[in-house]
């Protein structure tokens, strides 16, 4: 089972510690006859923000999935601070996933709810805080993203930015051990992007969190991860501290982040029927 | 103890919450084609009967026809192409916009949060819309019977109170309103929750609401009248 959560957070100051909160071991999923992910064996360090980067379609979502327990690896393993993921029944899953903050790529709202209401809904269903003290923790929150005084809004008032940090004031505020970010500052503006990738980074540290960021964003992940791993071809095609793969010698990371067409990353979807279409 | 009832009573506020939501919003249908429904129906009635010398029977037969038959099967119908589509159209645009994901990836139930209390809210709304649809039919009947064809208001109302029962027909319609309305809630919370999350899958999961849950109605209608009476 999980530890504590004292036992299980680091301090702020210390960024990373070498023993691994999520541990993948030869994670192999399939849909249909398609393989999404080979293969896939990785640790993530305590205290770290890490990127999982690839082309479009290449799985990292699903990874994302996996690790929160939405869907079930064929094969291999997922442990989160020595639980095994996949193994866990629906209602241990439950249970565990207070622990785990999840930012969508959307922001996912709740359409009829205020923005005050939004963050407030996991707090009003896992704990039994006395009213005064809930609204406390929510303003505390808000504040912390840089919204006090937006609690009343509706989320269709809010611009993508204040939605994203909406979504991430409501992520954290059951303090989790683990935050996953699913492109998190898609479709935003650049100012905005600067501001929730400063939120994240912050959030991390000052809450002792790990976080495990999906992104494209090859500036992104360069500014804001201690780690990053590139995903191509349903596996792990490089991995490394930002500023190395930026100057990778493998042609397919060279090809991912400098944004080259040609390369060993196929352009084509790869479909097992595709030849005997294009011969009719 | 008051924060072990706390889910208890969130739950009733949000049943209640979707009672106002997809019931009483679905009121002003309801009243407008009840009133129409028993001015039609009285108006048929009259002109059959008049063939006989009867139509001073006319309130026994829109009474008896309205209470079994017309007031639950239309309410339940109107039902689903008001409150049914909508309940769809918001679970499925829930599920498109991750809304539903992300209820499971914070540990809550969304059967729970979502789909039972608007399912409750059907069960509940549709017997007190029927009750409804069925007194506006009956004010209608009086508007064109008495008011319109001039027939005797004491004749009108004894035939009515002597010739329609509570408990056979009046309630025997309460029943039936109260499975057409889980029908409906039911049929419209299933395509909502397993619409494709797109706009042409919600759109689709629509239209099996209203296809479906209309007849699923007419074939229970025919069953439970083969009980009933």
């Amino acid at each position: 089972m999980l530890e504590t959560e004292q036992q299980a957070r680091q301090t702020p100051s210390v960024r990373t510690s070498a023993a691994p909160i999520i541990r993948i071991r030869d994670l192999v999923f399939r849909r249909g006859r398609n393989t999404i992910l080979d293969g896939i064996s990785m640790d993530i360090p305590r205290g770290a923000i890490v990127a999982l980067m690839g082309p479009s379609g290449a799985g990292k979502t699903t990874l994302l999935q996996l690790i929160a327990g939405q869907l079930r690896p064929d094969e291999g393993s997922i442990e989160i601070n020595g639980t095994n993921v996949s193994t866990l029944s629906d209602r241990e899953l439950y249970r565990f996933r207070r622990n785990i903050g999840v930012l969508l790529q959307n922001g996912a709202l709740f359409t009829d709810l205020t923005v005050f209401e939004n963050i407030a809904t996991p707090v009003r269903e896992h704990t039994d805080l006395p009213e005064a003290l809930i609204r406390r923790l929510i303003m505390t929150k808000l504040n912390s993203v840089g919204l006090g005084g937006t609690e009343d809004l509706m989320p269709h008032e809010l611009s993508g930015g204040m939605a994203r940090r909406v979504a991430l004031a409501r992520a954290v505020v059951l303090d989790p051990l683990i935050m996953l970010y699913d492109e998190p500052t898609t479709g935003l503006d650049p100012i905005a992007v600067s501001t929730v990738r400063t939120l994240m980074r912050e959030t991390n540290d000052a809450l002792g969190l790990t976080s495990l960021v999906v992104t494209h964003d090859v500036v992104q992940v360069s500014q804001l991860a201690d780690y990053c791993y590139i995903i191509a071809s349903a596996r792990i095609a490089g991995e490394g501290p930002p500023g190395e793969l930026a100057h990778s010698a493998d042609p397919g990371i060279d090809q991912f982040i400098n944004g080259k067409v040609e390369g060993p990353i196929a352009f084509h979807y790869t479909s097992a029927d595709r030849e005997w279409s294009l011969l009719g | 103890m008051l924060a072990g009832l706390r889910p208890a009573l969130a739950q009733v506020q949000s049943i209640l919450q979707q009672v106002y939501l997809i019931g009483a919003r679905s009121l002003v249908i309801i009243m407008i084609c009840g009133f129409f429904v028993g001015m039609v129906l009285s108006l048929q009635a009259i002109n059959a009967l008049e063939q006989f010398g009867a139509s001073d029977q006319v309130s026994l037969l829109v009474g008896k026809s309205l209470f079994r038959e017309l007031g639950p099967v239309l309410t339940a119908l109107l039902f689903a192409g008001r409150a049914g589509t909508a309940i769809t159209a918001e679970i499925g645009l829930m599920r498109a916009t991750s809304q539903i994901d992300a209820m499971e990836l914070m540990a809550i139930d969304p059967v729970q949060r979502v789909a039972l209390p608007r399912f409750m809210a059907g069960l509940i709304s549709v017997p007190l819309l029927t009750a409804m649809f069925n007194a506006l039919a009956i004010l209608g009947a009086v508007v064109f019977s008495i008011g319109v064809q001039g027939l005797d208001p004491g004749i009108f109302w004894s035939k009515l109170q002597t010739g329609v029962y509570f408990g056979k027909d009046f309630m025997g319609g309460m029943w039936k309103s109260l499975v057409f309305g889980g029908i409906v809630s039911l049929v419209a919370v299933f395509f909502g929750y397993t619409a494709k999350p797109t706009g042409a899958g919600v759109g689709t999961a629509t239209t099996n609401t209203v296809v479906l849950s209309s007849v699923l109605v007419l074939i229970f209608d025919f069953i439970m009248t083969s009980f009933l009476t």
